[in-house]
């Protein structure tokens, strides 16, 4: 187990990350940035969905992406963990740098692995609880036969789902609630150590006593990894996030600690979005 | 006066829809009613257990036609299954549309080629060279029939298998191989195993491709080399002969015939409702 950089990734990786806080819309955050964005386009064939997005995501922060649907906030995070490789016709241009290393030029399953996430519906696969916590550890081998009873506890525990479940880990997780198959993806997520965890509108499908759940459990595992969750609820931004970005159009409009954006936003258009005369 | 035709228009479309569905009804419970009444009078014990006799003896069984279909039914699902099984997976993952259109429409056209063509295409590639007919040969044709409905099935359910898994597989950093092998393929189990099911079924009451192929045999044959004798043939043998408890038999015949699918399928139902079942928890 362990996050140590894999050999494909390892040829400029320091302990500390060798990119400083330049851009002046990024706030200062303790540990300097694990996620970088330089200038990322995206394009649905010849439609862009992304124009010129450049943003930093401190360590062992959590950064809310908001803005209204259609705004390319889901795009985003989708590019950071290349799963919109898998979509025909995309193309993204531009850098995306993780611990030094372009991500959009490393092996995609070991990024995957080290950057994790959670989607808007809850996901479990048709296995049991063990089998989906255990399924990232041994597609990736990353823990003895022997070992990985002890990971699915520790990962159950860490998403405040172990007591819950822990009489019945060989049933279907499609007998959980879906508050609990979503803290689930998220024990699954985690069970792999990744070092950013990313969460697009991870609780829109649930109620409001699953989504503080949700949101207790985030700020409990962010001095483990670094959190970048997609809202559309802009209380939920307020409650759980040290950084919020506001996206419009598929730009990025305003960068900024969280109660900067909420309170003195410097845009019309994220005051226009915060107060409710849109989106 | 308009609206005195439009009811009477009515009642007779009506009247027509309805009749039609129940002629459909019909033709299922005519043909088994009937079968059940000939052949229930025939199957006796001996009926899984004895030889055929020559016509004039009364009595015998057909149990090497049970065992020969089994034995042909089995060679096909062994030959066709994982041909078809494979190039499914490959229709549903990993080809480009082009080519996926391509092999669908190929093994559209497959399934609908009829069945004594397939007979005679096995004769030649198999029976002449061998020189004699042989369970192979019946497998061999048998098994080109089970290839497009395995295919079909396969990719049917593979493509039902929802985005939202494929991408938390791929998230968890499993390579596409890895996702369909680990997730797709058992999230869609019992619906392909289902399709396998029905199609093997359909195929083992398929006479026209045996008659070339394994032929007939009124012994037990060995192995899989010797004409081998199969429900079916036997079935279409003993109907056509002019000998009374011949006929007897080959009642006895297609009622065990029906009895097998109709297990089949409901066997088939069964897995894809337990599926449904424990996939919802």
């Amino acid at each position: 187990m362990g996050t140590s950089p894999q050999p494909g990734l390892s040829t400029t990786v320091k302990t500390e990350p060798d990119v400083t806080q330049s851009t002046p819309s990024t706030p200062a955050a303790p540990t300097g940035p694990k996620l970088r964005a330089s200038n990322v386009d995206f394009f649905y064939g010849k439609f862009q969905a992304l124009h010129n997005i450049s943003i930093e995501f401190p360590e062992n922060q959590i950064t809310a992406l908001i803005g209204p649907s259609g705004c390319g906030k889901s795009t985003f995070l989708r590019t950071l963990n290349r799963i919109n490789d898998t979509i025909r016709g995309s193309r993204v241009t531009g850098e995306v740098v993780m611990d030094g290393t372009n991500i959009l030029q490393v092996d995609v399953t070991e990024l995957r692995r080290r950057v994790g996430m959670v989607f808007q519906r809850p996901n479990p696969f048709p296995k049991s609880i063990f089998d989906n916590i255990a399924y990232g550890v041994r597609i990736n081998g990353l823990a003895r036969r022997s070992e990985i009873a002890e990971v699915v506890e520790r990962s159950l525990r860490r998403a405040a789902l172990w007591d819950e479940v822990k009489d019945k880990l060989q049933k279907s997780a499609y007998a959980l609630s879906g508050g609990q198959q979503q803290r689930l993806c998220i024990a699954r997520a985690l069970a792999v150590d990744p070092e950013v965890l990313l969460l697009d509108e991870p609780c829109s499908a649930l109620d409001p006593i699953a989504t503080s759940k949700i949101e207790e459990l985030l700020l409990a595992i962010k001095d483990q990894c670094t959190l970048i969750i997609v809202t559309h609820n802009m209380q939920q931004a307020a409650r759980v996030a040290d950084l919020t970005g506001f996206f419009l159009l598929g730009k990025l409009i305003e960068f900024n600690k969280t109660d900067i954006i909420f309170k003195t936003p410097a845009k019309k258009e994220t005051e226009d979005y915060i107060t409710g005369r849109f989106g | 006066m308009l609206r005195l035709w439009r009811s009477s228009l009515n009642n007779v479309m009506l009247t027509l829809t309805g009749v039609c569905a129940v002629v459909t009804a019909s033709a299922l419970f005519l043909i088994l009613g009937y079968l059940l009444w000939n052949g229930g009078k025939s199957l006796d014990w001996n009926f899984f257990t004895k030889l055929p006799l020559s016509p004039g003896d009364l009595g015998g069984g057909m149990a090497n036609a049970i065992i020969g279909s089994a034995k042909i039914v089995a060679l096909a699902a062994l030959l066709g299954v994982p041909v078809g099984f494979i190039s499914g997976v490959f229709l549903a993952e990993f080809s480009n549309k082009g080519m996926a259109d391509f092999i669908r429409y190929t093994a559209d056209l497959l399934n609908g080629v009829p069945s004594i063509v397939i007979g005679i295409f096995a004769w030649t590639i198999i029976v002449v060279p061998m020189r004699h007919f042989s369970a192979w040969a019946g497998g061999f044709a048998l098994s080109l029939m089970v290839i497009p409905v395995t295919l079909r099935a396969t990719e049917q359910f593979l493509t039902q298998v929802p985005l939202s898994l494929r991408e938390g597989a791929l998230a968890l950093g499993a390579s596409k191989w890895k996702s369909v092998a680990t997730v797709v393929i058992p999230a869609a189990r019992t619906g392909v195993l289902t399709g396998i099911i029905l199609g093997v079924a359909r195929v083992s009451g398929e006479t026209a491709p045996l008659l070339f192929t394994a032929l007939n045999n009124q012994f037990w044959s060995k192995g899989f080399n010797e004409p081998t004798a199969s429900l079916p043939v036997m079935i279409y043998t003993h109907a056509i002969s002019p000998y009374e408890d011949w006929h007897r038999q080959a009642w006895a015949a297609g009622l065990v015939l029906l009895g097998l699918v109709l297990v089949a399928n409901i066997a088939a139902r069964m897995v894809l409702a337990r599926g449904a079942a424990a996939q919802r928890g």
